[in-house]
Order: structure tokens, then C-alpha cells, then sequence
């Protein structure tokens, strides 16, 4: 149990966790996921015109690893929402087509038309940070 | 290397009090539909968890994905 006295990369997930009202830790970044699962979760999420920060767990083994041990949840994408997880991409499409998503994330209606629009900047990343973080806020 | 979606079924239904599940898959992509008595009162995330834990570190691995959905069944006990 030595370890967690210090694990920059757990608390760098938790920190992350706490700091997104709405965080998406995912294969790929939303503009290329690099996993059906994650794309469609992405594309639930683009759908709602709910901005969100995303984490591509790809690019450091440690980070799905350290996800999983905080979450308990094995898989990916995982979806928190106000420090909570949500679920990975069964339940957020689940959760989409009953409606419940959208109230978990404060959206008062279901919009008829996606909102197709590109974001008008790509966030730039933080070299130092363990978690590069792609902030759609 | 192939996995049967019915090894899955199996070992779910052993596992999960009361679970009846559907499991169909190409060999490393499964959907498992699981319904039991013991998700009752549990929140989706707890029922999916039920059902991954059946598995632990194979997911991934030799199951490379497992797409689920839960429902509960009424106690008739």
C-alpha cells in the first residue's frame, strides 16, 4: 500500500474528475476516437451540444489502468458527470434514448437537429500535465 | 483466439442470482441482454458492474469487448 501515498497519475485522473463538471475519458480524442465505443459516445454527447473535456487514455498505459482501479469500472469510455460515473457507452446511449441523460446533464430538452458546427478552436495541451485534457468548455 | 458467446451465457447465469442471459458475439465482440432478480433495486451502473465482475481482467483481453444491457426481473420468490 506504499504506493498510494504518492501517485501523481491517480490524483492527476481525480483532480480532473473533480475540476470537469463533464469528463470523458476515451480512446482517441473526439475528433478522431480510435474506438467504435468511444465514437458513439462522443457523438451522443456532440449530439446534445453539451460541451465536455475529454482524456484520450491511449497515449499512457497507466492511465486506464489507475482509471479503473478509482472507478471500478473496467472498461472504455467512461463518462463522469459532476464527480460521478456515469457509465461507459451501453449505458450512455441507454440512458440518451430514455432521456435520462439529459436530465443528468442539466439539458432541459431534447434538440431535434444535432448541432453539426466544428468547435471554433482546438484546445491546446498542457506538455507537463500527466492527463492531456482537450477542454470543450 | 474465439471465444463461444454461450461459455459467456453460462458463466453469467452461474454467477448473477437468478440471471438469464442472452449472449450472442463473433468470437471477441459480445452484446450479453441480462436480465436477474439480483439487479433489483441496483442502478444500471451496479448491474453492468455485476456482469463485467463475472469476467474481471478478461475484458480486453480474450473478451475483447462486451456490450451490455440489464434489466431486472420481479422477485417471485
Amino acid at each position: 500500500m506504499s504506493e498510494t501515498d504518492s501517485n501523481p497519475m491517480r490524483d492527476a485522473i481525480q483532480s480532473a474528475i473533480a475540476e470537469n463538471p463533464v469528463i470523458l475519458f476515451m480512446k482517441g480524442n473526439p475528433d478522431q476516437p480510435a474506438c467504435g465505443f468511444s465514437a458513439r459516445t462522443v457523438a451522443v454527447l456532440q449530439s446534445l451540444d453539451k460541451p465536455f473535456a475529454a482524456v484520450d487514455i491511449l497515449p499512457d498505459p497507466r492511465i486506464r489502468q489507475e482509471l479503473s482501479a478509482l472507478s471500478g469500472w473496467p472498461t472504455i469510455p467512461q463518462l463522469f458527470v459532476d464527480g460521478e460515473l456515469v457509465g461507459g457507452c451501453d449505458i450512455v446511449m441507454e440512458m440518451y434514448q430514455s432521456g435520462e441523460l439529459h436530465q443528468v446533464l442539466g439539458l432541459e430538452n431534447v434538440p431535434e437537429e444535432p448541432d453539426a458546427a466544428e468547435p471554433l478552436e482546438e484546445s491546446s495541451v498542457a506538455p507537463s500535465a500527466p492527463l492531456s485534457i482537450e477542454n470543450r468548455l | 483466439m474465439s471465444v463461444d458467446p454461450q461459455e459467456l451465457k453460462q458463466r453469467i447465469e452461474a454467477a448473477i442470482p437468478g440471471a438469464v442471459a442472452d449472449v450472442t458475439g463473433d468470437g471477441q465482440h459480445f452484446n450479453a441482454v441480462v436480465s436477474a432478480a439480483a439487479f433489483a433495486g441496483l442502478s444500471r451502473i451496479a448491474q453492468h458492474k455485476l456482469v463485467y465482475d463475472v469476467f474481471g481482467p478478461e475484458l480486453g483481453g480474450r473478451i475483447h469487448a462486451l456490450s451490455i444491457k440489464t434489466t431486472a426481473t420481479e422477485t417471485v420468490s
